[in-house]
């Protein structure tokens, strides 16, 4: 390292503080209900997948509708 | 990050996908995740969503988790992705703030004007480098868990940082600033 780079890395320690010194350092609350609202979205949320394969069902079903018995008895 | 202790039964039941089990980790780590986020990004609000972004992570993974290592730095690792995916998806006009509180006995030699160029040039750096910088110089945390953190060796560790400051002088050059 040369001296110009020691010389930005004092500067650059001079314009960045570390977080420990800073208001926030430590963490003021308990994140566990927000987490449990990320769960509880994501429960209910279908993946892409699943709704691609019911788009796929709705359109065969408008192109054929004499497969809708068809699809009933089998579910 | 300071270690914790976690039976090994508690985190065979979180592979298993056991929520008991998520909950209990996610009490015991998450202040660390916090404050390992914080260290990357510097601000509080969004350290605490991408804290929660990283558990909802380690939640959808768990049953890749090998409970025969450390959850930590699997944790960190993790947390550490998070907020690279975040500096590289934040538009690059809202990077560090103007306002960053400044050393509490400054150096006289250099400038406030100065310090606030250097700061929001940081901001622009390649986020990789920026990570590395941050962690090593500012907030000094070991190379050895930096590497572990980013999932590289540590010469790489110590060769993003070299260019982090070669970059920022060039930056503030072209900007016409002298450092």
């Amino acid at each position: 390292m040369t001296t110009d780079d020691e010389r930005m890395e004092r500067l650059l320690k001079q314009s960045l503080l570390p977080t420990s010194t800073q208001p926030g350092a430590t963490l003021q609350r308990d994140l566990w209900p927000v987490m449990l609202e990320r769960l509880d979205e994501a429960s209910v949320a279908l993946p892409w997948f699943d709704w691609a394969l019911l788009a796929a069902v709705v359109v065969w079903l408008a192109i054929f509708p004499r497969a809708i018995p068809v699809l009933l008895y089998h579910l | 990050m300071p270690t914790v202790e976690q039976p090994r039964e508690l985190l065979q039941r979180f592979s298993r996908g056991e929520v008991d089990a998520f909950e209990e980790l996610f009490r015991l780590h998450q202040g660390e995740v916090y404050r390992w986020i914080l260290r990357i990004v510097r601000d509080p609000a969004i350290a605490e969503d991408l804290t929660v972004e990283t558990f909802w992570r380690i939640h959808r993974s768990h049953a890749r988790f090998d409970s025969a290592r450390s959850f930590e730095a699997w944790a960190r690792r993790i947390a550490s992705n998070a907020a690279l995916d975040y500096l590289r998806s934040r538009p690059r006009e809202t990077e560090l703030p103007d306002d960053l509180p400044q050393a509490p006995q400054p150096d006289p030699g250099i400038a406030q004007e100065l310090r606030q160029k250097t700061a929001q040039a940081f901001g622009r750096l390649p986020p990789k480098l920026q990570i590395a910088a941050t962690l090593a110089l500012i907030e000094e945390q070991p190379y050895k868990e930096i590497a572990e953190a980013l999932g590289i060796s540590t010469g790489a560790v110590k060769l993003r940082v070299f260019r982090a400051l070669r970059l920022l002088r060039k930056n503030l050059q072209r900007q016409g600033v002298e450092p």
